[in-house]
């Protein structure tokens, strides 16, 4: 059992309790926390998958924009008091017993599936320069639209979160 | 016992529906919003594995493309989410069920 493997096994008990601790702490401020956790655990595994680029990306993107994004906007409505009201016992239970049949269905039908061996030999496609030459010849058309994307969804935002008029009020 | 492509399947499934039973018992729509993040993530997590197994860059590419789109939907879904604190003050998904009436 080689330290890849001991990494491996350290970085996915973390991912995946972690991830149990987002969806099961009262607290959303502990929930963030715990998500941010697991990000830098998926990013743990990229850096395993020789995704070094991707691994950074990942961390700067996810733990370091969306999270404070997701952390500002609990802080500012004042949601860190466990005041959530809980769903029924019977709902909670409909949805853990319909996500974990799911779980099962998937494992089960992907058990017996072949696949080529992850190769053992580091490799230089997640290298930033290699990864650049891709993004921008072979994908440089969804790249581009990419960006209309990022304005539509920031004029988007602006539009959605701006004060109503209150002299054009409905 | 060597990892194979296969753990790395698993582990992205187990995220991927625990993200799912995150949407279905939290009534907290940021909780459950942090769960579609959680479901995007497993989701590029086997892509990468993917393209480790064929030696390909394009599906490194493609969650660049996903992260691009994350971060897009976040922008506009918090600021719905906003929206609905400041109406309804409160951000359980219960209460918004004016359909059923």
């Amino acid at each position: 059992m080689g330290i890849y493997d001991i990494a491996f096994w350290i970085l996915t008990v973390i991912a995946i309790g972690c991830a149990l601790g987002v969806i099961l702490s009262r607290n959303p401020i502990n929930s963030v926390l715990f998500l941010i956790a697991t990000f830098f655990a998926i990013s743990g595994h990229y850096l395993l998958l020789n995704a070094q680029f991707l691994a950074i990306v990942n961390i700067i993107v996810y733990a370091g924009a969306i999270m404070v994004l997701f952390l500002f906007v609990i802080m500012l409505m004042n949601l860190n008091a466990d005041v959530e009201p809980q769903k029924g016992r019977l709902v909670q239970l409909a949805g853990v017993v319909s996500g974990g049949a799911l779980l099962l269905v998937l494992l089960a039908a992907l058990r017996t599936a072949k696949y080529p061996t992850l190769e053992s030999t580091p490799n230089e496609i997640g290298l930033i320069q290699n990864l650049g030459k891709v993004l921008f010849t072979q994908y440089v058309l969804p790249f581009e639209i990419s960006s209309v994307l990022f304005l539509s969804a920031m004029i988007g935002a602006i539009v959605i979160g701006k004060k109503e008029d209150s002299t054009h009020s409905a | 016992m060597p990892i194979l492509p296969l753990h790395y399947m698993f582990l992205s499934l187990t995220l991927f529906c625990i993200g799912i039973m995150g949407v279905l018992i939290r009534r907290n729509a940021i909780i459950i919003f942090m769960c579609v993040e959680l479901m995007l993530n497993a989701v590029n997590l086997l892509m990468v594995a993917f393209s480790k197994m064929y030696v390909d860059a394009g599906a490194q590419v493609f969650v660049f493309f996903i992260m691009v789109v994350a971060a897009a939907e976040v922008a506009v879904g918090l600021a719905v989410i906003v929206m609905m604190y400041r109406k309804v003050h409160s951000v359980d998904v219960n209460i918004l069920n004016r359909l059923k009436h």
